[in-house]
């Protein structure tokens, strides 16, 4: 039961079946000795607003070159609703792509980039330019057709990439680190421009980042990749809280891992010996890291510690105490742990400072055991069924 | 970079005036000619009042206009035949990699770096052997392809240039947009290099129009250049006349730099 | 309003096969084709009229001259090489090498603090500076030594000036010291360009710091301006001394029969002589020297040209 497969295929609200609009099988990326893509295997649904996230040099990139093209797998398949495009050159397929640059012809007014894509299709002059002009209204750029690039700020050039892009309608729409150039503040606009867009022309558009907070805010869902394997697909929620691994654990915001041992199916043992109720489906002996993220622990003094939550619970002294204003951050060294909390402001600013001692405990669902193991292991089982975990653990929801 | 700073005092004062005798030096022995051309006078380097003489001569001298015509003729071709070749040849190592790919480079250097001399020296021996094969006499053909020899090389840098400060991704975004690989480079390459092209069109033209000694070598009967007249004008005994004619080579090679370095600013403003 | 409410553009989709190594290969082997035929045009011309015609001048240097004032290639030998040690060649080899040598060092002590000036200046009259620099070397390059012809011609202007002065009449013309003069004038552009280049990379805030560091500008000149300008320097003086070495046209003009040099009397072997093979080595040589000059051009980081 692969879960991906069954997101993608996922009945709409209408109830009809969502098409496949990308179909990844076994591709594989060699560069002489290099391999920028191992064995990927990828569904992206009809529709979907699909991210792909991982450090530089994860084969994020590649992948979506090899789908635009650009570049052409070693081996696997390469489909796209239905056909098989692994091998067509770029400008056969029923995809565009915004350059990360851009790339915008410089020699060219902003209409004739945008019609560029019709013209060498065949369409004629005027046909064409029509067409531009609509999409240029459509990217809020109407009354800009005749400045060249050169005259444009990063966040128009944006748009008309965006309008070149999608004036041949492309099936699938790629955008390569489409936001990396701008400012914060334009960036959050485009964020959400670029998803009504989306919603508004019901084309599948899968872009590559390396910003783990854009991902999680525009995409239906996100594939982890790292070191050319796909680590994890699913939507924000599920890579936040039930990442498969360290790696997506601690890749996806920001998480404590503490090293530990399972013990039985109930509880697991930290290096130091401190045992902790955390259920696991792992064998007893696997070597686990508990994640927990900051904002699931609760910090106190130990009194303060519920009975029902004891079982997992620390004792440690608060090291440093950072005030954000709208959160405060604590380190709490915990013997060689320095697990970091962070919670709403108390008073004036936080309720511990640095030299108290504190305990801190959890929720019995907020921790996640991810075990140790490196990526490839995950990888040759196919992504983790993640859904299917959770319940086991926490019983049906 | 920071800049570096100003200089003071006594430094100053003498980078200033060596910069000051340095720019005269340049530009006095020009000023010179140009004066001079007008001299009223047999003797070349002295004054003899205004006069238009040297230029009326000029515009009569039947083998000046000949050796004009006939630079004009072998300009052209060779201009036209180097850029060709040329801007090939820099599309090939910039965008490509082959077999051969590092010999090739070397090669299109070579002619940069001879000299003159050995390369007069080569094309003559090339063509006395090869007159004996082909057949083909000394004249048009040969001074043409030897000036084509030396001038794709300088071509290539030029738009090799240019093309390395292009953003390739250019050409991916034409063809992810529907373009073949001809309309990509038609639509898109040709025009963002066009500059580096036209540049090295003009650099091609100045050295076919400015060469000497290759010329003189291979060159046969009939198809004496304008500089190779000069040359042997001013061998066998100064006349005035040439003073005339250097100015109008003057004027007219300025003329170029100057028509270049605007089509050059003026494509520049399309910053890539 | 959606841009997609009008008809779909139609792409084909033909049966495409999935992808394989070997397909990849092909694909690459494909592109590595088209990048040679592209090359093709310029390397099948440089071969043919420039590496063969090369290659037969190398060849002609070990020949001999016969009788009939042609050359004999069937006799292999080095007499051609033996005779650059005769006592012509000799002194027309250092005659030329010392003149371009001198060249060398006039243009890189009047550069230099051109070059230097001119990087101490705002950027827009930095760029005026040196195009001014370039203008001259775009002209006529025999006009140009016809000029100094002109000026230092007996009764030339130059003569007029010194003689006014007091100093006397001066025939400069066809002496060594005009030879260098036209050399000089021709080739100073070489030398200002890439020491300019080099100095305006130089972090100024080094020299200033330098200048607080040392006693006087002299010792920061030496201790820092000089090695960190190094490349500059080395990449100038190749540039200049390399044409110098083989300059044929502003010998010819500004010099006389009595300083014959390498370019000339390389000429006069085919030209006059008929002595095609010692030409050919003398060629060689000069051509071997180039070789060897760029080498450590681009040895010592030179950029492309």
């Amino acid at each position: 039961m692969n879960e991906q497969l069954d997101v993608a295929t996922m009945p709409t609200a209408t109830g009809e079946h969502r098409q496949r609009a990308v179909e990844i099988s076994g591709v594989t990326k060699r560069f002489g000795d290099v391999v920028a893509v191992d064995s990927l295997d990828l569904t992206i649904a009809d529709g979907e607003f699909f991210a792909m996230l991982g450090p530089s040099g994860c084969g994020k990139t590649t992948t979506l070159r090899m789908i635009a093209g650009l570049e052409f797998p070693t081996s696997g398949s390469l489909k796209i609703f239905g056909d098989e495009v692994g091998t067509l050159p770029p400008n056969k397929r029923p995809v565009n792509t915004v350059f990360q640059s851009y790339a915008l012809f410089p020699h060219m007014n902003v209409r004739d980039n945008v019609a560029f894509g019709l013209k060498m299709s065949g369409v004629g002059k005027k046909a064409a330019g029509t067409r531009a002009d609509e999409l240029l209204e459509l990217v809020q750029l109407s009354g800009y057709q005749q400045r060249k690039p050169s005259q444009l700020s990063g966040g128009q050039q944006q748009r008309v990439a965006l309008a070149r892009a999608l004036v041949n309608k492309p099936k699938v729409l790629l955008l390569d680190e489409p936001l990396g150039a701008l400012d914060l503040k334009l960036r959050h606009e485009m964020q959400n421009e670029l998803k009504d867009l989306q919603r508004e022309l019901g084309v599948s558009f899968v872009f590559v980042t390396h910003d783990q907070e854009e991902a999680l805010a525009m995409s239906d869902r996100i594939a982890v990749m790292n070191s050319g394997r796909l680590l994890q697909v699913g939507t924000a929620e599920q890579l936040y809280e039930q990442p498969v691994n360290r790696f997506v654990a601690d890749f996806i915001g920001r998480t404590n891992l503490l090293d530990a041992t399972v013990a039985d199916g109930d509880s697991i043992v930290l290096a130091n010996g401190t045992r902790l109720r955390a259920p696991s489906p792992h064998a007893p002996g696997t070597k686990v890291a508990m994640s927990l993220r900051p904002e699931a622990i609760v910090i106190g003094t130990r009194d303060e510690v519920p009975a029902d939550q004891a079982a997992h619970s620390l004792d440690g002294v608060v090291a440093t105490t950072t005030y954000l204003g709208h959160s405060v951050i604590y380190d709490v060294k915990i013997d060689w742990i320095d697990l970091e909390v962070r919670c709403l402001p108390e008073r004036a600013g936080g309720r511990f400072a640095p030299g108290d001692e504190v305990a801190v405990w959890w929720d019995r669902t907020s921790d996640w055991i991810v075990p140790d193991d490196i990526d490839d292991e995950i990888h040759h089982d196919g992504p983790i069924d993640v859904v299917q975990a959770a319940q086991d653990r926490d019983g049906p929801t | 970079m920071s800049n570096i700073t100003e200089p003071r005092g006594a430094t100053k004062f003498l980078l200033r005036a060596n910069a000051g005798l340095v720019y005269a030096f340049f530009y006095v022995p020009i000023v010179v000619l140009v004066v001079f051309s007008f001299s009223d006078n047999r003797n070349v380097g002295v004054w003899g009042g205004f006069t238009f003489d040297w230029y009326r001569d000029l515009a009569d001298s039947e083998p000046t206009k000949d050796a004009l015509w006939a630079s004009v003729q072998i300009a052209a071709v060779s201009t036209v035949v180097s850029v060709v070749l040329g801007t090939m040849a820099a599309l090939a190592l910039e965008r490509f990699t082959f077999r051969g790919k590092k010999v090739f480079d070397a090669l299109l250097y070579l002619p940069v770096i001879i000299p003159d001399v050995t390369m007069a020296v080569m094309m003559l021996v090339f063509f006395s052997q090869a007159a004996n094969f082909f057949g083909f006499s000394k004249g048009f053909t040969t001074v043409t392809l030897s000036h084509i020899a030396f001038s794709i090389s300088f071509v290539s840098i030029v738009v090799r240039a240019r093309l390395a400060g292009t953003d390739d991704t250019l050409e991916e975004a034409a063809l992810d947009l529907g373009a073949t690989r001809w309309q990509a480079f038609r639509h898109v390459t040709l025009p963002v290099i066009m500059p580096g092209v036209v540049g090295g069109g003009l650099l091609a033209l100045t050295l076919s129009l400015d060469d000497v000694v290759i010329t003189q070598f291979v060159t046969g009967s009939g198809w004496t250049t304008l500089p190779l007249y000069v040359f042997g004008l001013i061998r066998r005994g100064v006349t005035p006349i040439i003073n005339a004619v250097s100015v109008v080579m003057l004027v007219a090679s300025m003329a170029l730099v100057a028509f270049s370095l605007l089509a050059q600013r003026i494509r520049s403003h399309d910053p890539v | 309003m959606t841009a997609l409410d009008i008809e779909p553009t139609q792409i084909e989709q033909p049966a495409a096969p999935v992808a394989t190594p070997e397909f990849e290969a092909s694909n690459i082997r494909q592109n590595r084709r088209r990048g040679l035929l592209i090359a093709l045009p310029a390397y099948t011309y440089l071969i043919l009229f420039f590496a063969i015609p090369l290659f037969i001048v190398v060849l002609y240097s070990f020949g001999t001259r016969n009788r009939f004032r042609g050359t004999d290639l069937a006799n292999w030998n080095l007499e051609s090489y033996r005779a650059l040690g005769d006592d012509i060649v000799r002194t027309v080899l250092v005659r030329s090498v010392t003149l371009a040598l001198i060249t060398t060092v006039i243009c890189l002590l009047v550069a230099y603090p051109l070059a230097y000036y001119i990087s101490t200046r705002p950027p827009v009259v930095r760029n005026l500076m040196l195009v001014l620099v370039m203008i001259p070397f775009w002209t006529n390059f025999l006009v140009r030594n016809y000029a100094w012809y002109v000026i230092l011609g007996t009764d030339g202007p130059l003569s007029r000036v010194t003689e006014t002065v007091g100093i006397g009449e001066t025939r400069l013309l066809f002496t060594q010291t005009a030879v260098v003069l036209g050399l000089v004038y021709g080739f100073l552009p070489f030398m200002v360009l890439p020491l300019y280049a080099s100095i305006e990379r130089i972090d100024g805030r080094l020299l200033e710091a330098s200048r607080d560091l040392y006693a006087n500008g002299l010792q920061s000149f030496r201790k820092v301006l000089l090695p960190l300008s190094m490349p500059g320097v080395v990449a100038g003086s190749i540039l200049v001394f390399i044409p110098s070495l083989g300059a044929y046209v502003t010998p010819e003009i500004l010099g006389g029969a009595k300083t014959t040099l390498l370019g000339s009397y390389i000429v006069t072997q085919f030209l006059t002589a008929s002595n095609f093979p010692l030409g050919a080595a003398l060629s060689t040589v000069l051509m071997a020297i180039m070789l060897i000059a760029t080498m450590v051009y681009f040895r010592k980081g030179g950029r492309t040209l």
